[in-house]
C-alpha cells in the first residue's frame, strides 16, 4: 500500500465524515465535493482515467452544482430550529455502524478467490470507445433513453404547479 | 495477522465510505442531505467495481469499468430527478425536513 493511497483515503473519508456531521447545508455540499475529488484520485490511482476524468465531470461539475441549487431554491441555507439530526438518529447510527461491521469482517474474512493481478492493466481510453459501442451498446442505448426520460420527468416534476380547487 | 492487500484496503474504504453514507441517510432531516447520502454510498460501490476490475483476473474485458461508467451515468440522473421531487415536495408543504411531511393527503 502506497503511502498516496492512504492519503487519498484519508481525504475521501474526511469529506465524507464532514458532510454528514457539518450542520450548514451549504458546508456539507462543499464536504461532498471534496469527497467526490478524492474518489475521482482514487479511480485515477486505480489506473482508471476514464472514469477517474468522468467522475470529476459529473459528480464535481454537474451533481454539486445541482444539489448547491436544490439547497438555494428550498432555503436550506438557513437552520432549523428543531436541530438538523433526526430524533431517531441513534437508531440510524447502529444501523450504519452494524453494515460497516459486516462488511468489514467479510473484507478481512474472505479470502481472494483470484490471484491478485499487479501489473497495470494496459487499456485506452480507445478500447473503452470500441467496447462502448461494441459489447455494450444495448446498455449505452438503454441509458441514453433513461438520461432522456430523467431529464424530462424532472423538468415536469420541478415545474410550477397549477393552481387547483381545493 | 498479514498486511492487507490493495484490493482490500480499497474495499474497506469502500465500505466505510458506504457506511458514512448511510449513516448519513438516517441520521439528518433535511431530504436533499438524503440524497447527498444515497449518493454517497453509490460512489463506495462504484469504488468496489473499479477496484474488483483493476485487481481481478482479466481487467482487459472492461466489465468493472463498463459497470462503473453505466452507474455514473445512472446516478447522475437519479440525482437530478431526486432533487427535483425535493423542490417539488418544498413548493407543496413550505419544508425540505422529512419528519415535516407526513401526511399522503395533497
Amino acid at each position: 500500500m502506497s503511502p498516496i493511497f492512504y492519503l487519498l483515503a484519508a481525504l475521501t473519508l474526511a469529506g465524507g465524515l464532514a458532510t454528514v456531521l457539518l450542520k450548514h447545508l451549504v458546508h456539507a455540499a462543499l464536504a461532498v465535493t471534496i469527497a467526490f475529488a478524492g474518489l475521482a484520485l482514487l479511480f485515477l490511482q486505480l489506473d482508471a482515467q476514464f472514469a477517474g476524468f468522468a467522475q470529476i465531470l459529473v459528480y464535481i461539475g454537474a451533481v454539486a452544482i445541482l444539489i448547491v441549487f436544490a439547497i438555494l431554491l428550498t432555503h436550506g441555507a438557513d437552520l432549523p430550529k428543531e436541530g438538523v439530526f433526526s430524533k431517531t438518529w441513534l437508531v440510524g447510527l447502529i444501523i450504519a455502524a452494524g453494515v460497516f461491521a459486516v462488511l468489514g469482517w467479510a473484507v478481512l474474512a474472505s479470502v481472494s478467490a483470484v490471484p491478485q493481478q499487479n501489473t497495470m492493466p494496459a487499456v485506452t481510453v480507445h478500447d473503452i470507445g470500441n467496447a462502448l459501442v461494441g459489447r455494450y451498446v444495448l446498455p449505452l442505448e438503454i441509458v441514453a433513453l433513461l438520461l432522456t426520460a430523467a431529464t424530462i420527468g424532472a423538468v415536469i416534476v420541478a415545474m410550477h404547479e397549477k393552481e387547483r380547487p381545493r | 495477522m498479514t498486511a492487507v492487500t490493495p484490493l482490500a484496503g480499497y474495499l474497506l474504504v469502500a465500505a466505510l465510505l458506504f457506511a458514512i453514507g448511510l449513516a448519513g441517510a438516517l441520521v439528518r432531516r433535511n431530504a436533499i442531505m438524503v440524497l447527498i447520502g444515497i449518493e454517497l454510498m453509490l460512489n463506495a460501490a462504484n469504488l468496489n467495481l473499479i477496484a474488483f476490475w483493476r485487481f481481478g483476473p482479466h481487467p482487459e474485458a472492461l466489465t468493472g469499468m463498463m459497470f462503473a461508467i453505466f452507474s455514473i451515468a445512472v446516478a447522475a440522473a437519479e440525482a437530478a430527478v431526486g432533487l427535483g421531487l425535493v423542490i417539488a415536495i418544498y413548493r407543496h408543504t413550505n419544508a425540505a425536513e422529512l419528519d415535516k411531511i407526513d401526511r399522503m393527503k395533497g
